[in-house]
């Protein structure tokens, strides 16, 4: 689960890493009340988690209230890289000496964090660290013994930090890591972490992961995800408590496995065709399930034709089929829908369809023929 | 021979009270396994279908001398019972439990690679050697005896290549899902180097996703240490970067870990790798001949 800017900062501040002092502003008149409380000048800053909004023009200083409402005006609504700004941070402007790089990944390589440091700071870091490896310090902690102040103080010499800076890296880093810990973090990134004319070192930016099944230990961040998408399907989606991923494609998609759905989402595009999603129904797929799947597809418009694509192991293909009909008759959809039943009692799924389903729902014995049905159907419908 | 599960597995159960563990527990045992012991904490004492159950999992393998344990628990005490699965002694460990946070698997892990003990999982469907035994939660018909060994990260895709193969008259030797969270116990390299020292197994089909690298590491390994042919999938060309595709493993950091990389990286090595489930059983028939 990716947080924005804003929650990432309220994260760090939680736990004791200096962040400039800023509010959450929906409209132009919070920004203006924000900047307001703030005082003094502050930063615009669109909430969207894509990089490069600053050359996008979604980041702008403002010298008076005035001018913060103005430039919200402005930002808000706009489309940054597909991503509609809905929200907008409003801090406090830092006088910045210098620019650094800060992060801990979850290295699923090596099975460790890896915390990288860098004197080079507010740029792509991946240039970084392919045209001056030198300036980026790499370290993996055992994560049975963490990131000890020697570690942290290796770092900081390691990547060059200036020495009135090293105290303030250093604390920073080690709060960081136990923010990644704590939090369940799969990503923490500062970039740039900054020194100020004054002196201090604080994070000026954040981008925070956290891992989706550590939720259930967090209910603080789970109440973020709400906040966190803003397409209508994928929203519904997670009310329901579908795996569901949204596309572009005409192409709705149902399975169960997430192998086997990303397998069909792969067979569609070459038969010429274009996914409009990844779901998975999971290992039951029973009538309910069927029913709020169809019915997450069916609310995007895109969609013209629906590939269900199942394997039945433990789970009976019969079972399938009459949960697809109740699915179907419940929500009366008219849109074909092409079925490829596998595995255990497939047969007896087949025939049930065959007999009971109405004309627009067609069965087909592989999932090759199936997806090529699907793609024709949706061209037929364009 | 197979690998990892057959007529030498005594199995416990850990979660074996619950559910599902209930359930798929008496499947195995209807399949051949043998399964010698549960285990839930304040259960002790109790049976289910006839298999004693005990309190820790050291009463249960000082009681029974179970070799192997398949863990049923729910994901919230799972990396606990993990720690317990290791520290009572067992030489393989099955984790079937989806859910599991990432930290927790970072601190199993790391303990785990102190000694010599296997894991595979979590989030797996677990392993077969058809006709011999069963451990986890595969649908058993699909499968049936033969020479190709088959390793995985998805568990309905493998049943789907399984009947593929089926179709084609081909078995397996054994079948090995490593699960799709981003740690695991045991990678693609781990189970190939076994099913390379395997005498049964004759080629081996990987079957990899989206996320990491370890088909990319294994790519390597196959051109380096392996003379039994390997054949591949890659589910997940289609899948944008940033977005977790049902497993929690199966996502695209930034550039890497794309479908595309993965191929690239096997094809580099002239292990083929097939554009869909059937086009994979197709190229097993060409090189098993």
């Amino acid at each position: 689960m990716d947080l924005y800017e804003y929650q990432g900062k309220q994260l760090f501040a939680q736990n004791g890493i200096p962040v400039p002092s800023g509010e959450v502003a929906n409209t132009p008149e919070e920004a203006r009340a924000a900047a307001q409380a703030i005082g003094g000048k502050v930063v615009v800053k669109a909430q969207v988690q894509i990089g490069g909004r600053g050359k996008a023009g979604g980041i702008k200083l403002a010298e008076t209230p005035d001018e913060a409402e103005q430039r919200a005006a402005e930002i808000l609504g706009m489309d940054i890289k597909g991503h509609t700004v809905h929200r907008v941070w409003i801090e406090a402007a830092s006088n910045i000496a210098k620019e650094y790089y800060a992060s801990i990944t979850f290295d699923r390589g090596e099975k460790k964090p890896l915390v990288m440091l860098s004197a080079v700071g507010g740029v792509d870091i991946e240039e970084v660290a392919s045209n001056q490896p030198d300036k980026l310090a790499r370290l993996h902690i055992d994560p049975l013994v963490g990131l000890q102040p020697h570690d942290a103080r290796w770092l900081a010499f390691a990547a060059g930090i200036d020495p009135e800076a090293i105290k303030g890296v250093v604390s920073i880093l080690g709060r960081l890591y136990r923010g990644f810990v704590q939090l369940d973090a799969m990503l923490m990134e500062i970039n740039p972490l900054i020194l100020t004319e004054e002196g201090e070192v604080i994070a000026l930016d954040s981008k925070v992961t956290i891992d989706g099944n550590s939720l259930f230990r967090h209910p603080d961040i789970a109440a973020l995800r709400d906040t966190t998408t803003s397409d209508p399907q994928e929203k519904m989606a997670q009310e329901r408590g579908v795996t569901y991923v949204k596309l572009d494609g005409d192409v709705g998609i149902l399975g169960n496995g997430a192998g086997l759905v990303m397998s069909t989402l792969d067979v569609v595009a070459l038969a010429g065709g274009s996914p409009a999603n990844f779901l998975d129904a999971g290992g039951g797929s029973q009538a309910e399930e069927v029913v709020t799947a169809l019915e997450v597809l069916l609310s995007d418009d895109k969609v013209k034709v629906l590939l269900i694509n199942i394997f039945g192991g433990i789970t009976r293909c019969d079972e399938v089929a009459e949960g697809l009909l109740t699915a179907v008759e419940q929500l009366g959809t008219s849109l074909p829908i092409v079925v490829r039943l596998d595995g255990t009692n497939e047969e007896e799924g087949r025939r049930i369809i065959a007999e009971k389903a109405p004309e627009n729902v067609v069965t087909e014995a592989t999932m090759l023929s199936a997806a090529e049905r699907a793609v024709a159907l949706a061209k037929e419908a364009a | 021979m197979s690998i990892l599960v057959g007529a030498q597995t005594r199995l416990m159960v850990q979660g074996i009270t619950g559910r599902e563990g209930a359930f798929h527990t008496t499947r195995n045992r209807e399949y051949g396994t043998n399964v010698v012991a549960g285990v839930t904490p304040g259960k002790g004492g109790q049976d289910v279908s006839g298999i004693p159950v005990f309190n820790s999992a050291r009463e249960a393998v000082e009681a029974t001398a179970a070799n192997t344990s398949m863990v049923f628990v729910p994901p919230r005490f799972a990396a606990d019972a993990l720690f317990e699965a290791i520290d009572s002694g067992v030489e393989l460990i099955i984790c079937i439990t989806e859910g599991i946070p990432a930290h927790e698997m970072l601190k199993v892990y790391t303990h785990l690679k102190r000694g010599e003990q296997v894991l595979v999982g979590p989030n797996c469907p677990g392993i077969i050697s058809p006709s011999k035994a069963t451990v986890g939660i595969m649908p058993t018909q699909v499968f049936t005896p033969g020479k190709v060994g088959l390793v995985s990260r998805s568990g309905t895709l493998t049943y789907q290549i399984s009947k593929e193969l089926a179709q084609l008259g081909i078995g397996q030797s054994t079948v090995v899902g490593i699960g799709g969270d981003p740690v695991v116990g045991s990678s693609f390299i781990d189970i190939l180097g076994r099913f390379e020292e395997d005498r049964e197994t004759e080629l081996v089909v990987m079957v990899g996703e989206i996320g990491g690298n370890e088909e990319e590491k294994a790519a390597e390994f196959i051109a380096n240490e392996m003379s039994t042919p390997v054949v591949a999938y890659i589910a997940g060309f289609q899948a944008p970067p940033g977005k977790q595709m049902g497993h929690a493993g199966a996502i695209i950091t930034g550039s890497s870990g794309t479908a595309e990389a993965k191929r690239v990286a096997l094809e580099a090595k002239g292990v083929r790798v097939g554009t869909n489930p059937t086009e994979v059983a197709t190229l097993v028939k060409e090189r098993l001949v």
